[in-house]
């Protein structure tokens, strides 16, 4: 389980020149923009979490607080009871862009982060190699990232993300750039691969529809400083299929969501 | 071979049109053989003399190779500490740019008072005009690879030595070759100005004695060995790009 408390964080543009004020020299006022204002969530284990906020209201912040690659001003994070507050390497985050080296084929990039871990290179490409078909990517890997789609980019960034074998896998916007066709096809897969493997899922989007079709629950964020605004069990029986976009208790939902945040 | 000629078809023609017209000026009689010999002249002239202008390049060959890996080797060392200590990067890349400004004819004959006339002090001519391409590709190179791959690593907990050796390294390659290759070009050129200033052996000591016993014809001969040389150490080097980075050029 992840735990999130009172986490807040602003940031200072013109850094240096907050620090001379101090010494008495001629301040320039620097520019403080406060973008994450006590923010408190929890993930259970095997649960899908979706954080819904506006585009720059902090979502990507939050994420690399969680990953350890920056600091908080205040608050905790813990995993499975255990302070991880900017500590790197207990979760598996995947960040905004597919960032596939260029330069390694599929299967390798998927076992980077084994290799990371010093996991014998061996061991991991027969890992991979048992998932890499279940993705439908197993004729690609041995090609190189520049040939795939990017559906199945995503889908490889997202089975590099998994192979890390963490407690909790941190997605960022995953299919923000996929046109709608492929992104619902993206969500359906994806359905399927969870309902196998159970990860712990924490995933940021700002589409309403995505949220409310893959989540158990959302977190809604407001815009920038962001704070939980709302928080919603999403009750629409598993598994999902397509046609449950149209039905009546997915429009309610979508209409209370889309109050809140544009209220 | 068909690729190749499908490329370069329009510079053979071109060059062979070139020589055709160079041939029948000098015949002609428009322009003195011993000032612009004829290129039939010239290829007669590289066969005649053909065994000596392989003991000479032989010679050039070696300062060329040695010179190149000592400055690949010294490039390497510099970019990759430049790379890891900002501090190293701001005291030393100002002097490897200066490094550049300074003429190699006046450095030359300085390293030969120092070095004497044995291989030495040409093989650090080459190593001087190559390794200012190969270390500042490699530094741009470090510099440019992207950020966010660097975050993902750092995310998964990576050391910075395995961010080096899986992001760092391999996606400054293209920006290293393309130094390399600048750097290769320049390398024969270093040699033979290094042989011109003091050396038994070499083109370039080929190239003085034959200016100096107006054998132009000979003078040509060595340029256009000079050339070839050049030529096929550039396709070296592309040969090992391609075989090191096979993603790039399949893009
Ligand atoms: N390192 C940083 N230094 C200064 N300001 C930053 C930094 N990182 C983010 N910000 C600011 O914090 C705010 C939130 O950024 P963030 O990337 O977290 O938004 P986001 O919700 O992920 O947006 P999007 O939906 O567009 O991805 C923005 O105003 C951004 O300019
Ligand atoms: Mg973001």
């Amino acid at each position: 389980m992840l735990e999130i408390h009172n986490l807040t964080k602003t940031y200072y543009l013109n850094t240096k020149t907050a620090e001379r004020t101090d010494e008495g020299a001629m301040p320039e006022t620097p520019t403080v923009l406060p973008t994450l204002d006590d923010i408190s969530l929890q993930v259970k284990r095997g649960e899908f979490v979706s954080i819904l906020g506006p585009s720059g209201c902090g979502k990507t912040t939050l994420f690399n607080l969680i990953s350890g690659l920056e600091k908080p001003d205040r608050g905790a994070i813990l995993l499975e009871g255990k302070d991880i507050t900017g500590e790197r390497g207990h979760v598996s985050y995947m960040l905004q862009k597919d960032l596939l080296f260029p330069w390694r084929t599929i299967l390798e990039n998927c076992i980077l982060g084994m290799e990371i871990q010093g996991i014998p290179r061996k061991k991991a490409r027969e890992k991979a190699r048992t998932l890499l078909a279940e993705f439908n990517l197993a004729a690609y890997e041995d090609r190189y990232p520049h040939v795939l789609s990017g559906g199945m980019r995503q889908r490889a960034a997202f089975l590099r993300t998994m192979l890390a074998n963490k407690e909790i896998l941190l997605l960022d916007e995953p299919f923000g750039a996929l046109d709608a066709y492929t992104k619902s096809e993206m969500h359906e897969w994806l359905m399927s691969i969870w309902s196998k493997y159970h990860p712990t899922i924490l995933f940021i989007t700002h589409d309403i529809e995505e949220a409310l079709f893959l989540s158990d629950r959302i977190y809604v964020l407001s815009a920038c400083p962001a704070k939980v605004k709302y928080s919603l069990t999403v009750a629409l029986p598993r598994p999902r299929k397509r046609h449950v976009l149209v039905s009546e208790e997915f429009i309610q939902l979508k209409k209370l969501l889309l109050q809140i945040l544009f209220e | 071979m068909p690729v190749i000629m499908r490329k370069y078809w329009a510079t053979a023609a071109f060059m062979l049109f070139l020589l055709c017209v160079w041939e029948i000026v000098v015949k002609l009689g428009i322009v003195p053989e011993y000032i612009l010999p004829a290129p039939s002249s010239i290829i007669k002239s590289i066969i005649d003399t053909s065994a000596l202008l392989w003991e000479h390049s032989l010679q050039t060959v070696r300062e060329v190779v040695l010179g190149f890996l000592l400055a690949v080797a010294l490039g390497i060392v510099l970019a990759v500490f430049m790379g890891i200590f900002p501090l190293v990067k701001q005291a030393l890349y100002p002097l490897v740019v200066i490094s550049q400004t300074i003429p190699i004819m006046a450095v030359a004959p300085l390293f030969i008072i120092w070095f004497g006339y044995g291989i030495l002090p040409k093989l650090l001519v080459v190593t001087l005009v190559c390794f200012f391409p190969i270390t500042v590709s490699l530094v741009e190179g470090f510099a440019a690879v992207d950020q966010d791959i660097i975050k993902l690593l750092q995310a998964m907990g990576a050391s910075r030595r395995q961010i080096l050796e899986k992001v760092s390294f391999p996606g400054a390659l293209p920006s290293f070759f393309a130094g390399l290759k600048i750097a290769v070009t320049y390398s024969v050129m270093g040699a033979v100005i290094g042989e011109w200033l003091g050396a038994s052996q070499g083109l370039g000591v080929y190239m003085t004695r034959s200016m100096n016993s107006f054998q132009t014809a000979q003078v040509f001969g060595s340029i256009v060995v000079i050339t070839v040389l050049s030529l096929a150490f550039f396709g070296l080097v592309n040969l090992v790009a391609r075989i090191v980075m096979p993603w790039y050029y399949q893009k």
